[in-house]
């Protein structure tokens, strides 16, 4: 086991499947000679050459479209866009082409690329640089979308994502790529459905995924040693197809749902897992389900109005004390 | 540069005339309401598919375009009586009933698809180009668009990839004049499509696209071009389609002596004319010829476009993802 920060984590799953097989590519803005943005990409120029790692134009809707085309004959596109900001210029390609292609070709085509991309809200970067978009592509049939909460997870991730058959978004995050973790040393793929017990419990399910994951760690840890309550943090690493069967078996435990998201509430995990749970174990509930959610706001330059607009540890603890009526 | 021989250019109005037959089949199965949706038909444009196709490698190279794609689909290699199924629906259709009119798939033969979103198959071209590339085959890549398409953005994109990296991809641009009923004077800055490909230091070249001969020259050698590795190419045939846009459109908006202008010089008749006037063909043989094809199609496509099953409906949710695909569940066991 080693520990490795988030970035070598997807370093080393690109450069693995690279080194396997030679149609296996990576393609994005700055992902070669000038290393990736997050340096997911370190290196790789110069052991892979320029036709494998591939420096792209400004063109965000162009090179996905290229990658899911090349994937058509068999190679295995790793798109990295820089932002997730970037991504709704190419929700062209990914949406229209690379969601749809099996369904419509009968099965006679699929696209196995992985769309990389951190979404989520940073420091300051202002409205334009800070968009949470995993609510829009959950909702895209055809599209398999994950979102790594530990460095085992983005290595295992990508690693999973890259040999399966269907498209998979890969939902990173700008705050993370520095966070330190284990990492097996043997090649491992991590499944792309289900969900993870992150800290099992008795009380309360929080239910995080990517970065809320680690609030809801954090809240659970105060939970437990200032207020005696045991809650379940359950890691949906897995936003499409989401784990109902996970998160009907956690609430028939604890009885009660906390969803924790960092985007906006509307139409979003929480109202995607607060249904799953009234239709497959309302009658398990003990009380009303919450959501702890982002402001429905374009997010603000001003520091202190961004940290108001994005949930943290100390709202989760709020609102689970609230829900035992402890506040 | 070959020629076409007296027994090719047989062929290829055999062809030719099938496509224009099928098509006007399309139709009245459309009003029979045999066929629902959305239905973009060729005619006017045939010598475009037929002169580009006959100078490359079908079933070898890779083909793409839009939703006008049921004639391209053919020659690519596709069964016709599995694209008038698919127009149907039914389950025995090119794309399993799933696709419809403007998603024909035959990657058997490698026709890579009909797209519905404007300009949507450009990036896709390139990208097929760049597997090629990878791969190392002889094969090109070829994205068949109207001239309207060229006002995305992912035309420039894909434009401009294809030849920073070189790729082995054709742009044939059929430009019909229209893009629905928007006459390109009024959409379009530059009139001439192969004039816009100068910004991205591509050869180009435009020439009639009625004339199935003049099409096969100018296609050999724009195709000769892309496969010696000499990077992407831009082929703009200038050309007409007889009928509205689809069958929702009326054509109210184009002028009668301008159809009628276009009628005269029809794929088809010239070069039937120009066989009959080298002593190759008499009038009676093309008319027999054209009863055969008729007769054809009955019985071959339509036949079995009206005897062939639905999809089950239990297979709705079929083919939305792969099926029992090990990474899934974390790698084989
Ligand atoms: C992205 C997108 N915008 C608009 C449409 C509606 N639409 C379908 S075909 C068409 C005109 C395209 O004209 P052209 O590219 O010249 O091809 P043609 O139909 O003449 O063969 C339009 C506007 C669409 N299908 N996709
Ligand atoms: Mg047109």
């Amino acid at each position: 086991m080693a520990e490795l920060m988030y970035w070598e984590a997807i370093r080393r799953a690109h450069d693995e499947e690279m080194a396997r097989d030679p149609l296996v590519i990576a393609m994005g803005e700055d992902i070669g000679v000038a290393g990736g943005t997050y340096k997911a990409t370190q290196g790789l120029y110069d052991k892979y050459g320029p036709e494998r790692i591939i420096d792209t134009p400004i063109s965000e809707n162009g090179y996905t479209g290229v990658g899911i085309g090349a994937s058509f004959l068999g190679v295995r596109p790793v798109i990295e866009i820089m932002s997730v900001n970037f991504a709704w210029l190419a929700l062209d390609q990914i949406a229209n082409s690379a969601a749809k292609v099996r369904y419509m070709s009968g099965g006679q085509l699929t696209a196995p690329v992985v769309v990389r991309t951190p979404g989520g809200t940073a420091h300051q970067l202002g409205a334009q640089h800070s968009a949470r978009m995993e609510k829009v592509f959950m909702g895209i049939a055809g599209l398999r979308v994950v979102t790594p909460s530990t460095p085992k997870q983005a290595y295992g991730l990508l690693k999973a994502g890259i040999r399966c058959n269907d498209p998979v978004l890969i939902n990173e995050h700008e705050l993370m790529y520095n966070m330190k973790g284990d990492v097996p040393d043997a090649e491992y793929f991590h499944p792309l459905e289900g969900s993870d017990i992150a800290r099992p419990g008795k009380d309360v399910t929080l239910f995080g995924y990517n970065i809320s994951v680690h609030w809801c760690l954090q809240a659970a840890e105060i939970l437990a040693s200032q207020h005696g309550i045991s809650a379940e943090v359950i890691d949906l690493y897995s936003l499409s197809p989401l784990d109902r069967a996970g998160i009907a078996d956690s609430i028939s435990k604890t009885h009660r749902a906390i969803v924790v998201e960092e985007a906006e509430a509307i139409v979003g995990v929480g109202s995607e897992v607060m249904a799953i749970i009234n239709e497959t174990c309302f009658y398990e509930l003990d009380t009303a389900p919450v959501r702890v959610s982002a402001a429905h706001v374009p997010i603000p330059f001003n520091h202190t109005l961004e940290k108001a607009a994005i949930p943290n540890a100390n709202d989760v603890v709020k609102a689970v004390l609230v829900m035992f009526g402890k506040a | 540069m070959s020629q076409l021989t007296t027994a090719d250019k047989k062929r290829l109005l055999r062809n030719m005339l099938y496509a224009r037959r099928f098509e006007e089949r399309c139709y009245e199965a459309y009003v029979e309401r045999k066929i629902g949706g959305f239905l973009h038909l060729y005619p006017g444009q045939e010598a475009c598919a037929h002169g580009v196709i006959e100078a490359a490698r079908p079933g070898h190279d890779y083909v793409i375009t839009g939703y006008r794609d049921h004639v391209h689909a053919i020659l690519c290699g596709a069964p016709p009586k599995e694209v008038m199924a698919e127009l149907f629906g039914k389950e025995t259709g090119s794309s399993k009933g799933r696709g419809g009119s403007m998603h024909i798939f035959d990657v058997a033969h490698r026709f890579m698809g009909g797209y519905a979103l404007v300009g949507g198959p450009f990036p896709l071209a390139v990208g097929i180009a760049k597997g090629i590339k990878l791969k190392g085959g002889d094969e090109i890549s070829m994205c068949f668009l109207g001239d309207a398409a060229n006002n995305q953005g992912s035309f420039h994109e894909s434009l401009n990839m294809a030849k920073v990296w070189e790729l082995p991809v054709l742009f044939v641009c059929e430009n019909n004049l229209y893009g629905i009923g928007t006459r390109i004077d009024r959409s379009t800055a530059v009139l001439d499509q192969y004039k816009r490909v100068c910004g991205y230091d591509m050869p180009s070249n435009q020439v009639d696209g009625q004339d199935i001969d003049i099409v096969y020259a100018a296609a050999q050698e724009a195709i000769e071009h892309v496969r010696s590795g000499k990077g992407p190419y831009f082929l703009e045939l200038m050309t007409y389609r007889y009928r509205g846009h689809s069958m929702s459109d009326s054509n109210a908006y184009r002028a009668k002596e301008e159809e009628q202008e276009w009628n005269k010089r029809d794929p088809i008749y010239i070069l039937r004319d120009r066989l009959i006037a080298a002593g190759e063909l008499t009038a009676d043989e093309y008319s027999d010829l054209d009863k055969d094809i008729l007769q054809e199609i009955e019985t071959d496509a339509i036949k079995y476009s009206e005897e062939s099953p639905e999809p089950k409906i239990e297979d709705l949710e079929k083919y939305v993802l792969a099926e029992n695909d090990p990474y899934v569940h974390g790698g084989p066991k």
